[in-house]
């Protein structure tokens, strides 16, 4: 018989042990799928490894495709450490790429140390925003927000259509719906000549950093973590329960905000409408697979960003639809719920001495 | 308005609504289920969307209709089973687990589409259910026509509705339910297995919900497209809370929704490109958080919703 006893403490060997394991198993359940394609599975592994990691040009492409990973599943962590079920983080980054296009590509010109923190400060406000409305909702009457951040994704997404197809339409673009380039004034600087690789990915490693020292060492992260743990209890405490939802949602608005900021004027240069393949969503699978810690986001950003860059050079050799990187993305999700459980039971035999354990 | 009234009036209109409301009551129906046994269900977007592909492949591979619809619920069922083990049995955040089944199921279906049909630019048709049109129905008025302009699945959605309602509400199964949903451990306590029931209210929900995305593929559209269930699944979380939790009133949502999406539809057409589309578009969105935000004051929550339950602890 199984014996299980709760755990006090999560040794780092373990912390990091779960997700890793989570990971390849859900790589294994992946080979599944591939080899009903008749797909060889070894083979397939080993270009996703190279597409991946396999040369400096594919490191680049992998980290920049992580940088809005980090931003989006900081934006996971930071709400979910609260309990504040921000499922919206892919229409904030597009409400954060829209403020992006709408100032940086024309409406103003500053020189860019002016114009790039502009565009970040626009960006970051446009997503909290749009965190803050359910958050308000939630607070005032008791609507809940996992159904209001879902719907608000379509709308916001819509509003994008709408404006790509209006206001912000590039008069040169062909009739095509996307905005207009933003100015070189509010482009982020490439870091790798000839890669893609561009200073967003620092701001997104600065934002961990300093979530990480808010979360450890100010009074307001102690306090979202508190709400998180037990709000009946942090209330007791004297702890302002819906002002600290409230701060939470516009850290974690302006975190996925960011990433549409940083996609924009880092990457694209515009905005389209298929600017985002789901990073919204896939942030909370980094935020999970990090245990929702702002460091180890970026580690689970950076290995889900190889996931997706590898599977697509994977799948143009083989085959294969790319479609095959969001399946181990999800299947990392759930592999992970199961893990959770080793991190928070010691799973033991009947028999041996547990005291305080239960069968 | 005289315009708008002659809209409202017509046939036509209310074929178009129900048909609208149609996947919306299944989802409803199916959500209700398992929140009722106390489990928040956010896997429904994508078990509506494996259920539209597993559908639509099963008559595209020559299978028939209802052979289909079975697939459908089947593959929804088996979702609802891993929802279940991982929520019910193992104690996993409903939510994240929910969303985990939603990338899940959309992403599997994806993958599987593409890899059978890799090279297809438009996606191929079916044959789907046709509207029943029986003629001692369309005899009835107003309300005849309407319902015999629906095919075989809206009048499964109905008798659903009914078979829903009356198994919560007049039978042991329902009572045990409903008990699982409000308070575990006093359900336990009358000889009911709440770990046991809340699984198969998830399954059975979730077979529904596939449904619901199945008659997408098989009644409406007639193929299979990517982003098909476009927030369906939400709104039917949405207008289950809408609805109090009773199958009745959130039917009657579904079909009040229906109509107003077939409204804005109309609407569009008449204004001529006055308006972005995209404004339309939004509506049915907009109008569900702008519902929960109406009956956010009087939800009448089941108690145990989203609460784990381990079996002797309080």
């Amino acid at each position: 018989m199984i014996r299980l006893e709760p755990r006090t403490r999560i040794s780092p060997a373990l912390a990091l042990g779960v997700p890793v394991a989570a990971v390849v198993v859900a790589l294994l359940l992946a080979a599944v799928p591939l080899a009903f394609a008749g797909v060889p599975v070894g083979a397939a592994f080993v270009l996703m490894a190279q597409g991946a990691a396999g040369s400096v040009y594919a490191l680049t492409e992998t980290l920049t495709r992580a940088t809005p990973l980090i931003f989006t599943g900081l934006a996971a962590a930071v709400a979910f450490r609260a309990r504040l079920w921000n499922i919206g983080a892919e229409g904030q980054l597009y409400a954060g790429a829209l403020a992006t296009v709408a100032i940086g590509a024309g409406a103003v010109t500053l020189p860019p140390a002016l114009m790039i923190p502009l565009v970040a400060i626009a960006g970051a406000a446009a997503g909290a925003v749009m965190m803050l409305v359910p958050t308000l909702l939630k607070t005032r009457f008791g609507v809940d927000e996992v159904v209001t951040t879902l719907l608000s994704n379509f709308i916001v997404i819509l509003f994008v259509s709408m404006m790509l197809d209006g206001a912000l339409k590039d008069p040169m673009g062909g009739g095509w719906p996307q905005s207009a380039p933003v100015l070189p004034e509010a482009e982020l600087p490439r870091l790798v000549a000839q890669t893609r690789l561009h200073a967003g990915l620092l701001a997104a490693l600065a934002a961990a950093v300093l979530i990480w020292a808010f979360d450890r060492f100010t009074v307001w992260g102690f306090e979202a973590r508190a709400v998180g743990l037990n709000p009946a209890g942090a209330r007791f405490a004297g702890i302002r329960v819906n002002a600290t939802f409230v701060r939470v949602a516009i850290l974690s608005g302006a975190l996925a905000g960011l990433a549409g900021v940083s996609e924009v004027a880092g990457l694209k240069g515009n905005l389209t409408q298929d600017l985002s393949p789901g990073f919204g969503y896939t942030g909370i699978v980094v935020a999970m697979l990090a245990m929702l810690h702002p460091l180890g986001v970026v580690v689970a950003a950076v290995f889900m960003a190889g996931v997706f860059v590898g599977a697509d050079t994977m799948g143009r050799t083989l085959g294969v639809s790319s479609y095959i990187a969001n399946l181990i993305v999800a299947l990392s999700l759930l592999t992970m719920l199961v893990g959770q459980l080793f991190l928070q039971w010691k799973v033991g035999w009947r028999g041996r001495p547990a005291a305080g354990g239960r069968a | 308005m005289i315009e708008a009234h002659d809209m409202l009036a017509t046939v036509a209109f209310w074929i178009a609504a129900l048909r609208i409301a149609t996947p919306l009551i299944f989802g409803v129906l199916g959500e209700l289920v398992c929140e009722r046994a106390g489990v928040l269900n956010l896997g429904i977007e994508g078990i509506m969307t494996a259920g539209a592909m597993a559908g639509w492949m099963s008559v595209y591979f020559g299978a028939d209709l209802w052979t289909g619809v079975a697939v459908a619920a089947l593959v929804g069922a088996s979702l609802g089973l891993l929802h279940a083990l991982l929520t019910v049995v193992l104690g996993r955040s409903q939510h994240v687990t929910g969303i985990g089944i939603t990338l899940f199921a959309s992403s599997g279906s994806y993958f599987l589409y593409r890899m059978i049909l890799p090279d297809v630019s438009s996606p191929p048709r079916i044959e789907p259910f046709q509207p029943v049109g029986w003629a001692w129905l369309e005899a009835i008025p107003f309300i005849g026509p309407i319902l015999a302009g629906q095919t075989a699945l809206t009048f499964l959605a109905l008798a659903l509705a009914a078979l829903v309602s009356f198994v919560l509400w007049k039978t042991p199964a329902g009572l045990a339910v409903r008990a699982v949903g409000e308070n575990p451990a006093a359900a336990e306590a009358q000889g009911i297995d709440p770990t046991r029931v809340r699984i198969l209210a998830v399954v059975a929900g979730s077979a529904i919900m596939a449904i619901g995305g199945a008659f997408l593929t098989m009644s409406a559209f007639n193929a299979f497209f990517f982003e098909m269930i476009a927030g369906r699944g939400w709104i039917a979380l949405a207008l289950v809370v809408f609805g109090s939790w009773m199958p009745g009133k959130a039917v009657l949502g579904a079909i009040l929704f229906g109509a107003f999406d077939a409204f804005q539809v109309r609407l569009q057409q008449a204004m001529g490109g006055a308006i972005p589309h995209q404004i339309f578009l939004m509506l049915p969105y907009v109008l569900s958080i702008v519902a929960l935000v109406v009956v956010s004051r009087r939800a009448a929550v089941p108690k145990a919703l989203m609460i784990p339950y381990v079996k002797g602890q309080r």
